[in-house]
């Protein structure tokens, strides 16, 4: 069976000389939920703009494929792409509080696309976006359709996000940092809606996190990235346990553990992050985005 | 934005009056020159000037004349022109609809040009349409209003006679209007000869118009649109599947348009100002060629009037200009 | 000189010059590069076309309705044009200059009076209040010089005293308030010298502006009596005759596009030149 999305041998370019990502690999299959880890600058979110057809207006996919449902998006037309987006590919952002057209209420902010991809008349797609909106548990769905984005909290907000991006029922969702910006306790309970709707619908999800906690309850599959580059990727409960790169251990040894409270935490040491860009033929000018991840 | 705000912006806007038309006042009474004495012919005896400046009742303490000025501002009255014999009020009000008019068409379409031009910049960027918009803006605003007008009426009316230079209306058409909205008359009655002549003749006073205010407008909202393309809201329309084109219009526009409408409100009460020399210019009967001829008359009453007329426009702008403000912004509108 | 030649690198500082250079002397040498006297009628010869659609060499540019050359009518008008611009530019620039210094360095409620004053004075249109001035002041140039004064010390304060409070902040003028100078020592001495480049900027602006002023205000027949020359009252002159001969019109309009092109092109370049950073 062709997996839903299979990222071949990557390479990212910036100005036809940076290159942002080098021989990337992804392997997402259908309904499952793939884990991307890495620093910040390590490019995971690059590998989600490459997919999305949003990557830097300078920046040209230089090498490889990207292959959904067996066809190659990586060179996409504008026109044909436009249709996979919001249907067959949906996003959901990082930051809740800025995703949102601040001067435009929420209901034509959902029903947007249901009128596009769906072909939904006014009515149709009013009844829809009210389902869609209970399916994300906000309260009082007909006050949240009249609101305009800065009456509802971060919360409300990334709750409407994920409504839309699962408004036409798409088959795979990139998720971006989805919790980041969110407090603790609102975290968890977006990460176990993300995880219910996504049962219930049989989507795939890229969930791009620098959270390995995250990645352990949620993710079947998961991928490491640094300097552009997968620097290991396996099922999730192989990863934890017996992690096969230096990097990735690093990593772990980086990251609070709840079954271990009071251990120190080990910062990843600099000469294992420079020999790593030393391998990769990259000099620190050309890590990529400027500190974006 | 709730209507009590809109009233609260009215009242204070009658201090604002009440101090132009003291400014007005005493700054009318203190030049140097006597107009009666430019009015009578040159044999005059200064029993004749007594005369009509006590008919005009100048001849009163400046304090005196002050209240019964305003006394009959209060009733809608401005007094009798010196130069022009008529009553102000009428005069005013017989040309206001003029310039009304030469504003609107002058307002709606820098809007229209600037939201073209700053799209079009914005969608091909670094590519030559955004060259040559930076260019012609920087152009237009190189050069000021009456500049371009006087180039218009060169150009567009003498060395290629396609556009009237002077007046509003040809005077040998059959048109008598009920008001003195020429434009929308012809429109509702659907005088469409007579529109399209309206239209010739409004068209380049419009443009001399319109020109450096769409320079204005263009870069402002260019710069805005620029900004706004990088914001969150917009890389997730796109990713909805929206195309550039309707990203462009249906999303990034509208929140271009508020700061857009913050730094330019200012350059459309300047507009009123800008239609005294235009108006002059292509012999537009409206308030500002009034203004001009009621100051080389220094016909004082008049100058009053038009003056407090010219306020109450600045006035009526802002607050046009605010609400629009506010309506294009749900932030403001529910506060 | 080294540092004019350097300078003069710069295109847009080389032709502003030009162009301000070339006024100049046509107002200096009006007498001598004149080659009829402005004033002189001849109305046997009204309307004579330029030379090149077939006019009379003597009268290169033409004559006007009363058979004036218009290329010596031209030249004289270099005079008010220039000592308008001048005079206006540097009374504007030391008005908004003193109180923009003040308000940036004493701050408080100086600033605060000169700032509230500064959005007032900026909230009304100019043409308008240069009108009612105007109309106040009566016809003639000193009107057009108090006109332009009185609208556009603004310009120069506002920049002035934002320039002035980032000067302020420097280490310099804490130094200077070490050593015990006394503050109107501080901004003369110390402050002033270094807003100098932006207020040449400034100045060259404000003189393409004056001299736009200076040719409507003689367009609607506020500026100088109407027998002396000026581009705004030449201009005049054409509208009526436009139909006849537009050139009347043509020429003293492109005198002044050129003088204003050029001096925004001058405090353009001059403005990037001196201050790289400020270079859009």
């Amino acid at each position: 069976m062709t997996p839903l999305l299979d990222i071949r041998d990557l390479d990212l370019t910036l100005d036809g000389r940076v290159r942002l990502l080098r021989r990337v690999s992804l392997v997402v299959e259908t309904g499952s939920i793939v884990g991307l880890v890495g620093e910040s600058g390590a490019g995971k979110t690059m590998v989600s703009r490459a997919v999305l057809g949003i990557e830097p207006a300078n920046a040209r996919v230089t090498h490889g494929a990207i292959l959904f449902d067996g066809r190659d998006i990586a060179r996409l037309a504008e026109d044909e792409r436009r249709h996979l987006l919001g249907r067959e590919i949906a996003f959901i952002p990082q930051n809740p509080m800025t995703a949102l057209n601040p001067v435009v209420r929420i209901e034509p902010q959902i029903a947007d696309v249901l009128r596009m991809h769906l072909g939904l008349d006014r009515v149709a797609s009013r009844a829809r976006a009210l389902g869609l909106l209970n399916d994300v548990h906000l309260r009082e769905p007909e006050r949240v359709l009249r609101a305009y984005p800065h009456e509802l909290s971060g919360g409300q907000r990334q709750r409407v996000l994920i409504a839309i991006a699962f408004a036409c029922g798409p088959k795979l969702i990139i998720a971006d940092e989805p919790t980041t910006a969110l407090d603790v306790t609102v975290q968890k309970q977006i990460l176990r809606l993300i995880r219910e709707l996504q049962r219930n619908a049989g989507t795939a999800i890229l969930f791009i996190t620098h959270d390995l906690g995250v990645v352990a309850k949620l993710c079947d599959h998961v991928a490491v990235m640094h300097g552009g580059r997968v620097l290991e990727s396996a099922p999730a409960s192989q990863l934890f346990e017996r992690p096969a790169h230096a990097y990735t251990r690093a990593l772990f040894a980086a990251t609070p553990r709840f079954d271990r409270p009071g251990e120190l935490l080990q910062p990843v040491p600099v000469a294992l992050s420079e020999r790593l860009n030393r391998e990769a033929g990259l000099l620190d000018r050309n890590l990529p985005g400027g500190g974006r991840a | 934005m709730p209507a009590s705000y809109i009233f609260r912006r009215l009242l204070w806007a009658i201090p604002t009056l009440i101090g132009v038309a003291i400014v007005v006042f005493v700054l009318v009474r203190v030049v140097p020159g006597d107009p009666i004495a430019m009015m009578l012919p040159p044999g005059a005896t200064a029993d004749d000037v007594g005369r009509l400046r006590a008919m005009y009742g100048l001849d009163a303490p400046i304090a005196k004349q002050f209240v019964a000025w305003s006394g009959e501002v209060l009733r809608g009255e401005f007094g009798n022109s010196i130069s022009l014999r008529d009553k102000v009020s009428s005069l005013i009000l017989g040309r206001l609809p003029a310039t009304l008019e030469l504003v609107v068409v002058a307002v709606a379409a820098a809007c229209a040009f600037a939201t073209v031009l700053a799209i079009s910049a914005v969608f091909f960027r670094g590519r030559w349409p955004e060259l040559a918009v930076d260019a012609g803006t920087g152009l237009a605003l190189a050069i000021p209003d009456f500049l371009w007008g006087l180039l218009f009426i060169l150009v567009l009316g003498v060395l290629l006679p396609w556009f009237p230079i002077s007046g509003r209306i040809d005077p040998t058409l059959d048109f008598d209007p009920a008001t003195g909205f020429y434009l929308a008359e012809a429109l509702l009655r659907l005088k469409w000869n007579i529109l399209g002549n309206l239209l010739s003749h409004i068209a380049l006073p419009a443009l001399a118009l319109a020109l450096p205010l769409t320079a204005a407008l263009t870069r402002v909202l260019k710069g805005s649109l620029i900004d706004v393309m990088n914001q969150d809201y917009v890389v997730l329309a796109r990713v909805k599947g929206y195309s550039r084109t309707r990203t462009l219009w249906r999303v990034a526009l509208r929140n271009a348009l508020i700061p857009t409408v913050t730094l330019t409100g200012v350059q459309f009460s300047f507009l009123i100002g800008g239609t005294v020399l235009i108006e002059h210019l292509f012999s537009y009967p409206g308030i500002g060629n009034l203004a001009i001829a009621a100051v080389t008359q220094r016909d004082l009453p008049l100058i009053q009037g038009l003056i407090l007329t010219f306020a109450i426009l600045f006035i009526l702008t802002n607050l046009l200009v605010d609400m629009t403000y506010g309506a294009l912004n749900p932030k403001v509108r529910q506060t | 000189m080294k540092r004019f030649i350097s300078l003069m690198r710069h295109p847009r500082i080389a032709f502003g010059s030009g162009v301000l250079l070339l006024v100049f002397i046509a107002a200096i040498a009006a007498p001598w590069l004149a080659p009829h006297d402005p004033l002189e009628q001849d109305l046997l010869n009204s309307f004579q076309p330029p030379v090149w659609s077939g006019g009379d060499a003597s009268h290169a540019l033409g004559t006007d309705s009363l058979g004036r050359d218009i290329l010596s009518r031209l030249i004289y008008s270099a005079r008010p044009a220039l000592i308008v611009a001048f005079i206006a530019a540097l009374c504007a620039g030391i008005l908004g200059t003193a109180l923009g210094l003040a308000a940036g360095y004493f701050g408080g409620p100086i600033d605060s009076a000169v700032s509230r004053l500064v959005d007032i004075w900026m909230s009304f249109p100019s043409v308008l209040l240069c009108i009612v001035l105007a109309a106040v002041l009566g016809a003639g140039l000193h009107t057009v010089v108090i006109a332009i004064i009185i609208i556009d010390w603004t310009r120069f304060c506002r920049v002035v005293r934002a320039e002035t409070m980032v000067q302020k902040g420097q280490d310099y003028v804490a130094s200077a308030l070490t050593i015990g100078l006394k503050p109107a020592r501080i901004v003369t001495s110390e402050i002033l010298p270094n807003v100098a480049p932006l207020l040449l900027t400034l100045f060259t602006l404000e003189m393409g502006i004056a001299i736009v002023v200076e040719a409507i205000l003689s367009f609607v027949g506020l500026s100088v009596s109407s027998g002396v020359p000026t581009w705004g009252g030449i201009i005049q002159e054409g509208r009526l005759y436009v139909n006849q001969a537009w050139w009347l019109m043509a020429l003293p309009m492109a005198c002044i596009v050129v003088a204003v092109l050029g001096l925004n092109a001058l405090g353009d370049g001059l403005r990037d030149a001196i201050d790289p950073v400020k270079a859009r």
